[in-house]
C-alpha cells in the first residue's frame, strides 16, 4: 500500500491530538524548574529549588523508599505467580481454564475504587493496614495480569519440542527448565516485572486507604502534596517519575527488538 | 531410563502451576470482594437495606446516574477524537505510524498523579486554560472543580485505550472496497457511512466498551478535579469509607458499579469476543 498524504483538516485535528496527549508532560517538566511556592504556571523564575526540596526531605524520601520496595517486592512476588501461571494455562488442559484465565486478569478490569475498598475492609482486620506486608500483597495481585499477559506472549512464539528434544538428549527435568525453558521466556518474565513494578509504582487508589502517617508512598505524598497543602516538590517528584518510566518501559522496547535480530 | 515422558503427564500436572497464583488472588482478591458483597446485604441487618437506601436516597440515585452519564459523555468525546486520528495513523508511512504510536502512548507513560497534577495546574482559577479562552473573549472558565474538567482530563487517558483498537481495525480494511464503491458511483460520504464505518464496527465497540468500563471507576481524577457537590460514585464509595467507615453502604454503591461493569462485559463478550484481549494493553486505575 503506497503512503498517502493527509489533507489539512485531518493534519490539524492529528496536531491537536497529539499536543492533548501531550500537554501534561510539557507543563510537568517547566513546572519542576520553577522557583515560586505556588502552582502558577508558567513559573515567574526557575530554580532547582523544588529537586533540592524533594532529595532533602525526610518525608518525600522516605515515601520514594516504600514505593521502590513495595514496587520490587510485588513485582518479584507477582513474576513468580505470574510466570507459573502463564504456564498452568498454556500447558493444562481443563475445561476451567479459560474461566481461570479471566478471573486471575480480574485485577485488571474490575473498578479500582471496589477493589481498593474491599481490601481495605479486610486488611483493617486484620491489621495489615499501614504495613509493608499490606502494601505487597495488594500491589501483587494487580501485577499478575500484566506478568502473565507478557510470559504468554513469550509461550505463543515457544515451541514445546524443544523440551523433548533436551529430554531426549538425556536432559533432566530441572536442568531442560533451567537452560531450555527459562531463557526462552525470559523477555516475558522481565516485561512483566517491569510492568508490575510500574503498576506498583503508580498505584495510588489502594495505597490511599492502606497508608498511615507512618508509611506512605511516593503517589500517596504526591496527592496529599495537592490536596492538604500546596507543596511544589509534586513537580521534581512528577518530572523525576516521568523520566523514571520512561526508562522502564523502553527495556522491554529493547530487549524485545534484541530477540527479533537474534 | 524413559527418555521421553508419556505425553498425558506433564498436562497433568500443569494445573497445579496456577494453585499459587489463585490461591493469592483468592485471599487477598476474591475474598475482600465477597467479604465487602457480604457486608453490603447482611449489616446492619440481613436484607436489601443498603440497596433500598440507595434507590430511595435521591443524592445517592443522582450520583449514580451523573456518573453513568459522565462515562457515557466521556466515551462519546473519546471516540469523536480517536477516530480520525486512528484513521490517520492507517493513512501515514511506517514512520510517521511510528511518531503517532509513541504520542498516543504518552498517557501511559506519564505517572498517574503527575498526570493529575499537570491537570490541576492547567485547570487551575488563573490557570493556562482559563487565560486561553479569556484571550479569545471567553471569561471564567475555570475547570478545575467541574465534571467538564475532570472529563478532559479523562478524555486524555482514554485515548489510549480507544485509539489502538480503532488502528486495529482500521488496519485490517481493505481500501480497495472505497475506490470499488467510487466507482460505482457512490459519494465520499455514503462510501465511508455504508462500508467503512461498519468495517470498523468491532474496533469501535470494543474501544467504547473499555472506556466506559474504566471511565466509570475512576476516583483520583474526580476526588483532585472535580467538587463533592458534583460527585461520582467511586467519590461517594471513598468518603463513605474514609469519613464513616461504612462499608456496607459503600459495598452496596460498589456492588451497583460491579454490576453494570460485569453487563457491559457481557454484552461486548456476545458482540466482540472476550476483552481480555483489548484490557491487557495496560491498566489504568486512576
Amino acid at each position: 500500500m503506497g503512503e498517502r498524504t493527509l489533507g489539512w483538516g485531518l493534519r490539524l485535528w492529528v496536531t491537536l491530538v497529539g499536543l492533548l496527549l501531550v500537554a501534561p508532560t510539557l507543563i510537568v517538566i517547566p513546572m519542576s524548574f520553577g522557583a515560586g511556592s505556588t502552582f502558577r504556571f508558567p513559573p515567574e523564575h526557575w530554580s532547582l529549588h523544588w529537586y533540592a526540596e524533594f532529595f532533602t526531605s525526610k518525608q518525600w524520601l522516605a515515601s520514594l523508599a516504600n514505593s521502590l520496595q513495595v514496587g520490587l517486592l510485588a513485582a518479584a512476588l507477582a513474576t513468580v505467580l505470574g510466570t507459573a501461571a502463564a504456564f498452568g494455562i498454556d500447558r493444562a488442559r481443563f475445561r476451567a481454564r479459560g474461566v481461570l484465565r479471566q478471573l486471575l486478569m480480574a485485577p485488571m478490569i474490575l473498578p479500582g475504587i471496589v477493589v481498593a475498598v474491599a481490601i481495605y475492609g479486610v486488611f483493617l482486620r486484620w491489621q495489615l493496614n499501614g504495613t509493608m506486608l499490606g502494601f505487597v500483597l495488594a500491589h501483587t495481585v494487580l501485577g499478575v495480569p500484566f506478568v502473565i499477559t507478557s510470559v504468554q506472549t513469550s509461550l505463543a512464539h515457544y515451541d514445546p519440542t524443544m523440551e523433548k528434544a533436551a529430554a531426549c538428549l538425556g536432559a533432566g527435568r530441572f536442568s531442560t527448565l533451567r537452560r531450555i525453558v527459562l531463557p526462552l521466556i525470559a523477555p516475558g518474565c522481565v516485561s512483566g516485572f517491569v510492568f508490575a513494578f510500574a503498576t506498583s509504582f503508580d498505584e495510588v487508589v489502594i495505597a490511599l486507604f492502606l497508608q498511615t502517617p507512618d508509611i506512605k508512598t511516593l503517589p500517596v505524598k504526591m496527592y496529599e502534596s495537592i490536596v492538604l497543602e500546596i507543596d511544589p516538590t509534586i513537580a521534581a517528584a512528577s518530572s523525576l517519575i516521568v523520566v523514571l518510566t520512561t526508562v522502564l518501559l523502553l527495556v522491554p522496547q529493547f530487549l524485545r527488538r534484541r530477540s527479533h535480530h537474534d | 531410563m524413559t527418555a521421553i515422558r508419556p505425553a498425558g503427564k506433564p498436562r497433568a500436572r500443569a494445573h497445579w502451576l496456577l494453585l499459587p497464583a489463585a490461591a493469592v488472588l483468592l485471599v487477598v482478591f476474591f475474598y475482600p470482594l465477597a467479604t465487602i458483597l457480604w457486608r453490603s446485604i447482611a449489616e446492619p441487618e440481613f436484607g436489601p437495606g443498603n440497596y433500598l437506601a440507595v434507590l430511595g436516597d435521591a443524592v445517592a440515585l443522582r450520583v449514580v446516574l451523573r456518573t453513568l452519564g459522565t462515562a457515557l459523555i466521556i466515551t462519546a468525546v473519546t471516540l469523536l477524537i480517536a477516530y480520525p486520528y486512528a484513521y490517520a495513523m492507517t493513512l501515514v508511512g511506517r514512520r510517521a505510524r511510528g511518531l503517532l504510536t509513541l504520542l498516543v502512548l504518552m498517557p501511559f507513560w506519564t505517572s498517574l498523579m503527575a498526570r493529575n497534577f499537570a491537570w490541576y495546574v492547567l485547570e487551575q482559577r488563573g490557570g493556562v486554560i482559563e487565560r486561553a479562552f479569556a484571550a479569545i473573549g471567553i471569561h471564567g472558565v475555570t475547570l478545575l472543580g467541574s465534571v467538564a474538567g475532570v472529563t478532559v482530563a479523562m478524555v486524555q487517558v482514554m485515548l489510549p485505550f480507544m485509539v489502538l483498537p480503532l488502528q486495529n481495525a482500521m488496519l485490517g480494511i481493505d481500501r480497495g472496497l472505497l475506490h470499488a464503491a467510487g466507482s460505482l458511483g457512490a459519494p465520499r460520504p455514503t462510501a465511508f457511512l455504508r462500508i467503512y464505518l461498519p468495517l470498523s464496527m468491532p474496533g469501535v465497540l470494543s474501544g467504547v466498551s473499555v472506556v466506559f468500563i474504566m471511565s466509570l471507576g475512576f476516583y483520583i481524577t474526580p476526588a483532585l478535579l472535580g467538587t463533592p457537590q458534583q460527585a461520582l460514585v467511586a467519590q461517594v464509595i471513598g468518603t463513605r469509607v474514609n469519613d464513616l467507615l461504612d462499608f456496607p453502604g459503600a459495598g452496596a454503591l460498589g456492588a451497583v458499579l460491579l454490576v453494570i461493569t460485569l453487563v457491559v462485559l457481557a454484552l461486548l463478550g456476545r458482540v466482540a469476543g472476550p476483552v481480555g484481549a483489548s484490557m491487557t494493553g495496560g491498566g489504568d486505575r486512576g
